[in-house]
């Protein structure tokens, strides 16, 4: 009886972001005063937010952007193994976005381009050293490495949509972003 | 003679009659090589037709290049027969003989090797197409032989003739293999009748389409006759599909080299009752090496009076011609042959109306199977009565079957209709069989259990292929093998098969990658349930069978292959980063990933 | 709830209004069928796909166009007829057919219909022109589709922006031949064809030998021109003309902008 009088443990939320350029964490700022609101209800693991480097259990994670390099790929799985529910946020998160633009080039066309024969650059080498991720050949949206749960679209998607969806989420209904809210751009 | 008086000179020689591109086309190609931008510019200017609709044709065919292929063009049958004997070997030491990858051409433009669908061999494979020439029985010996006129640069026309021997292998000969009629005999019997009773005949038969579906063939060339030409062409056609693209068949091609005057006899006797005065055979690319003696059966017919006018003294006229297919399984399905005897692309018509009241140039046509047309001799020739007593009450007459695999005497079978599988895997010799694929990979694969059913419309219909698997063989590389050629033949134009049969190609490979997990075996049930309602056509429609069939019948064949029960990812990752890898020159533990997830 | 009578008879009569108003003279009182159990009116020799889209009626759709014959490719506008699947565009109605449109078993299919389309091209809407006007995209929000869910293909497309006046970017074809259609049909000029094979080989073919438009006298008036339903064929030096919120489908999903032929 006492229990379900208590109020409702708060749930734990990771985000992150990975081949992408932080606009949908942007956009979840945009929420503005419903932050307040949002705060009473959740509290946040790692996430740009509290600068915590390594996701422990969680409810819900939230994955912006694709994986372009393998640190993404371990950060990801980090999130899979640790968030009961993942969500892939964002245009790149879910078809690879603007990074994924590179996939009709060969990545040795791109490095060597970018590290070895584009003018003005003092041709010191394709970086190699074992602390920076190595590029992966082509990039890719989440759902190709982990099973992802929920998809919310946009480049970003827009604070209402964020908000309309995370609403529906934490009062245990299946988020519907409907008209306006659902949109790809 | 310049590339332009080449090119103009079979254009006129088909009167510069766009409806004949896909002859203009290959005969083009046979003096030049390839089909290049010039070549069809000029044939297109030759026949009047937009260049893209040329070109449209030109790079719908496997059979025909819009890029230099080499001189010696190596096509290795790749249906799941040749591989059983070995064909992949073969292939590979082929290429690494050459110095070649397959698909690609030589660096001095000599030779490309690749793969193709069945040819049609399955009874005397492994077999390859060189430049379009059937050679059979390939060896280890045969390889390293070859490579040795292709370096010599020795004409196809001066290899070893023994190559290019293909055997009919008839083993069991019933009513249709074993008739005793000479030609013109049962059109005689037509003529005697007339149109009306003839077709009275076919109906009363009980004869049902060969092709595997089992239309009633009276029906159709009823629909047919009663079908009112339109316009200024006002005519019938008769359409002999000898396409048999199927992979695992391969009756037809015994019936055109041993039995031409049967199939031409029946075209006739069709076009009788059709009202038609034109029939064409559309004889797949695969069978070119058909065309010559086909031709002059054609000629020795005409000279007998059994074609052209005046037919045997009638007022009955009609006459044939072998359009050649170049490489489309598609065009198997009637609409789509009947599209690319007009010379365009083999894409299935949206349906109705129906070939028989709307079909090549717009007008009626009757599209029947090989061994329909020459079943329908045996009618016209012993009438309906005495025909409807073999087989079944649904399925009268006999069937062919193509029979290969794991046997001892692969080849053709003609039973009446009503004989269980179990029946022709004695008498072919297959022992220790675990699964039989009749019909070809759009048809069912049958298990142990099933062994007393029977080949009849009442229970499997089949156009003929019977591919044995003894226990050996592994069910999901069947499979696997059928899902690529469903992507390979795919026409593409609607959704479901265009993106479904590539979607679900990949998913086995990489199933057979070992990268599988349950997620992708739903998935694969998934694709099946679109593709079967949504699809276009037969092809689509029929496309995941061979997966459906063997995820019911042999699972444990796929699930042994699933990495783990989880997720997982749909591509190599530590092969995602083999690229920076070589450009940083790093191995270090950094510079892999796991394919397996850490935790 | 229930629904009064007083309510049923006033639906009843809207819906006869709207039935006399877009009913052709001749169209007999039993030429009338049923569409997810609502009376659609039809004239002989009408598509199911007609007969609804002249009715008001939204029937998912990519490669169908009132204006053209039907393709039948896309197979979005798959619907139930009797039972049995089949495509609205080339099915011709039939007094007292009843059709399924939008239910779920059929959306669903259509869902994973658009997912095919989407992994199959090189699909980025923010970085394209079209946005907020796509057929396909606009689609895909009406079926509430999330994600692409298959594994992406990133094919390797070219774009030919050789034309003065026209960019063509074949990374956003979805095979629907409207282009075929339009310059075949209306503008008599037979520029595209389709061609190819399968998923790789299938595309749009340019009348000319170099493939290039601009050596074909294809003009930015042509009706092929206007005709893509996605941002393949876009005139040059207008892009993102109208602003976000303002766009065709911002206003209004495309089930609620049932478009008739062009009189």
């Amino acid at each position: 009886m006492n229990a379900s009088l208590s109020p409702p443990k708060k749930l734990r939320v990771a985000t992150t972001s990975l081949a992408g350029c932080f606009g949908c964490h942007m956009s979840f700022l945009d929420i503005d005063e419903r932050l307040l609101k949002l705060l009473d209800l959740i509290e946040f693991d790692r996430s740009p937010l509290t600068d915590i480097k390594h996701c422990g259990p969680c409810d819900l994670g939230f994955i912006e952007g694709g994986l372009c390099n393998a640190e993404n790929v371990h950060v990801l799985r980090e999130f899979r193994a640790h968030c009961k529910i993942l969500v892939a946020v964002g245009a790149c998160a879910i078809n690879g976005g603007l990074p994924a633009q590179r996939n009709h080039l060969d990545l040795r066309d791109v490095l060597e381009e970018v590290y070895q024969t584009e003018a003005g650059l003092s041709h010191g080498g394709i970086p190699n050293d074992p602390e920076l991720p190595l590029p992966l050949n082509k990039v890719h949206p989440i759902h190709e490495v982990v099973k992802i749960d929920y998809f919310l679209p946009g480049c970003p998607p827009s604070a209402d949509a964020i908000w309309k969806f995370l609403t529906d989420l934490l009062a245990g209904r299946t988020p519907t972003l409907g008209h306006g809210l659902l949109h790809y751009d | 003679m310049s590339d332009t008086e080449m090119i103009d000179a079979v254009v006129d020689r088909h009167h510069g009659d766009g409806t004949r591109l896909m002859q203009i086309l290959r005969e083009t190609q046979e003096q030049l090589g390839w089909l290049s931008p010039a070549t069809l510019t000029r044939i297109a200017q030759a026949i009047a037709w937009p260049r893209a609709w040329v070109e449209g044709t030109a790079d719908f065919y496997s059979f025909f290049h819009t890029r230099p292929m080499g001189r010696y063009r190596v096509l290795w049958s790749d249906n799941i027969t040749d591989r059983m004997l070995g064909s992949t070997d073969l292939m590979q030491a082929m290429c690494k003989k050459l110095w070649l990858e397959p698909g690609r051409v030589s660096e001095d433009g000599l030779v490309s090797v690749d793969t193709t669908s069945c040819t049609g061999m399955c009874d005397q494979g492994p077999a390859v197409l060189v430049n379009y020439q059937a050679i059979t029985r390939m060896t280890p010996s045969r390889v390293a032989e070859m490579v040795g006129l292709i370096r010599g640069e020795t004409p196809v026309a001066d290899w070893p003739a023994e190559w290019f021997a293909v055997d009919d292998n008839i083993r069991r000969k019933d009513m249709l293999l074993a008739h005793d009629l000479v030609p013109g005999q049962a059109l005689g019997a037509a003529l005697e009748r007339g149109g009306d009773r003839m077709l009275a005949e076919i109906k009363d038969a009980r004869l049902r389409g060969r092709g595997g579906a089992g239309f009633g063939t009276g029906q159709k060339w009823e629909a047919c006759r009663n079908a009112p030409g339109h316009g200024a062409g006002a005519a019938h056609y008769v359409v002999c599909n000898a396409d048999e693209g199927e992979p695992g068949t391969f009756k037809d091609r015994v019936l055109l080299t041993s039995y031409a005057d049967l199939v031409f006899e029946g075209m006739s006797i069709a076009g009788l009752v059709v009202g038609a005065r034109k029939g064409m055979l559309y004889l797949r690319g695969e069978y070119r090496y058909l065309l010559e003696a086909l031709e002059s059966a054609l000629a020795t017919r005409r000279a007998a009076n059994l074609l052209g006018s005046n037919i045997l003294g009638s007022a009955f006229e009609f006459d044939i011609e072998i359009h050649l297919g170049a490489g489309a399984y598609i065009c198997g399905e009637e609409s789509a042959l009947i599209e690319s005897l007009e010379g365009k692309p083999g894409r299935p018509r949206i349906r109705p109306p129906f070939p028989v009241t709307r079909g090549y140039l717009d007008q009626p046509t009757t599209v029947n199977n090989v061994e329909t047309l020459a079943a329908s001799c045996l009618i016209a020739a012993h009438g309906s009565e005495w025909y409807a007593q073999h087989g079944t009450e649904k399925s009268t007459g006999s069937k062919l079957l193509s029979v290969s695999g794991d046997c001892e005497r692969p080849g053709i079978y003609e039973y009446p209709y009503g004989v269980t599988v179990r029946q022709v895997l004695e008498d072919c010799g297959a022992s220790d069989c675990q699964a039989v694929q009749i019909s070809g990979p759009s048809g069912i694969c049958v298990a142990e259990g099933e062994f007393d059913r029977r080949i009849a419309f009442e229970d499997i219909p089949t156009a003929g292929a019977f591919m044995v698997f003894d226990e050996t063989r592994d069910m999901f590389e069947v499979a696997r093998n059928f899902a690529h050629f469903f992507a390979h033949e795919s026409c593409g134009f609607c959704t479901p098969c265009r993106v479904g049969t590539t979607l679900v190609r990949n998913l086995m490979d990489k199933i057979a990658r070992q990268h599988g997990s349950p997620y992708d075996i739903d998935e694969l049930f998934k694709l099946h349930r679109l593709m079967q309602g949504a699809s276009h056509c037969g092809l689509g429609n029929s496309a995941c069978n061979p997966i459906f069939d063997t995820l019911n019948k042999f699972r444990p064949a796929y699930e042994r292959r699933l990495m783990s029960l989880d997720y997982e990812p749909a591509f190599d990752l530590d092969a995602a980063l083999s690229q920076a890898r070589q450009m940083t020159g790093r191995d270090d533990a950094g510079a892999h990933l796991q394919n397996e997830a850490e935790t | 709830m229930k629904t009064s009578k007083s309510e049923v008879s006033v639906q009843a009569n809207a819906r006869e209004a709207r039935v006399k108003a877009d009913r052709p003279a001749e169209t007999k009182a039993n030429n009338i069928f049923q569409l997810d159990g609502e009376d659609v009116p039809f004239t002989p020799g009408q598509t199911i796909m007609q007969a609804a889209t002249a009715n008001g009626t939204y029937i998912p759709h990519l490669c169908w166009h009132p204006d053209f014959s039907a393709h039948g490719s896309c197979k979005l506008c798959t619907v139930k007829v009797n039972g049995h699947f089949g495509s609205s565009c080339t099915i011709e109605a039939q007094p007292g057919m009843e059709v399924e449109n939008r239910t779920m078993e059929l959306d669903d299919k259509r869902r994973t219909l658009l997912q095919m389309l989407f992994v199959e091209g090189n699909h980025f809407c923010p970085s394209c022109e079209k946005s907020g006007n796509c057929t396909l995209q606009a689609t895909a929000y009406e079926l509430n589709m999330m994600s692409p869910h298959f594994d992406m293909f990133y094919p390797d497309r070219p774009v030919d922006a050789s034309h003065p006046d026209i960019l063509l970017d074949f990374n956003r074809c979805i095979m629907c031949a409207l282009c075929v259609a339009a310059s075949r049909d209306v503008d008599g000029k037979n520029i595209f064809a389709m061609g190819g094979r399968g998923l790789l080989g299938r595309r749009v073919h340019i009348s000319s030998e170099s493939g290039k438009l601009a050596d074909t006298d294809f003009a930015a008036t042509d009706r092929a021109a206007s005709i893509c339903p996605v941002g393949v064929i876009l005139p040059k030096r207008k892009g993102f003309a109208i602003p976000i919120g303002q766009r065709t489908y911002d206003l209004a999903p495309i089930s609620r902008q049932v478009k008739k032929a062009t009189p």
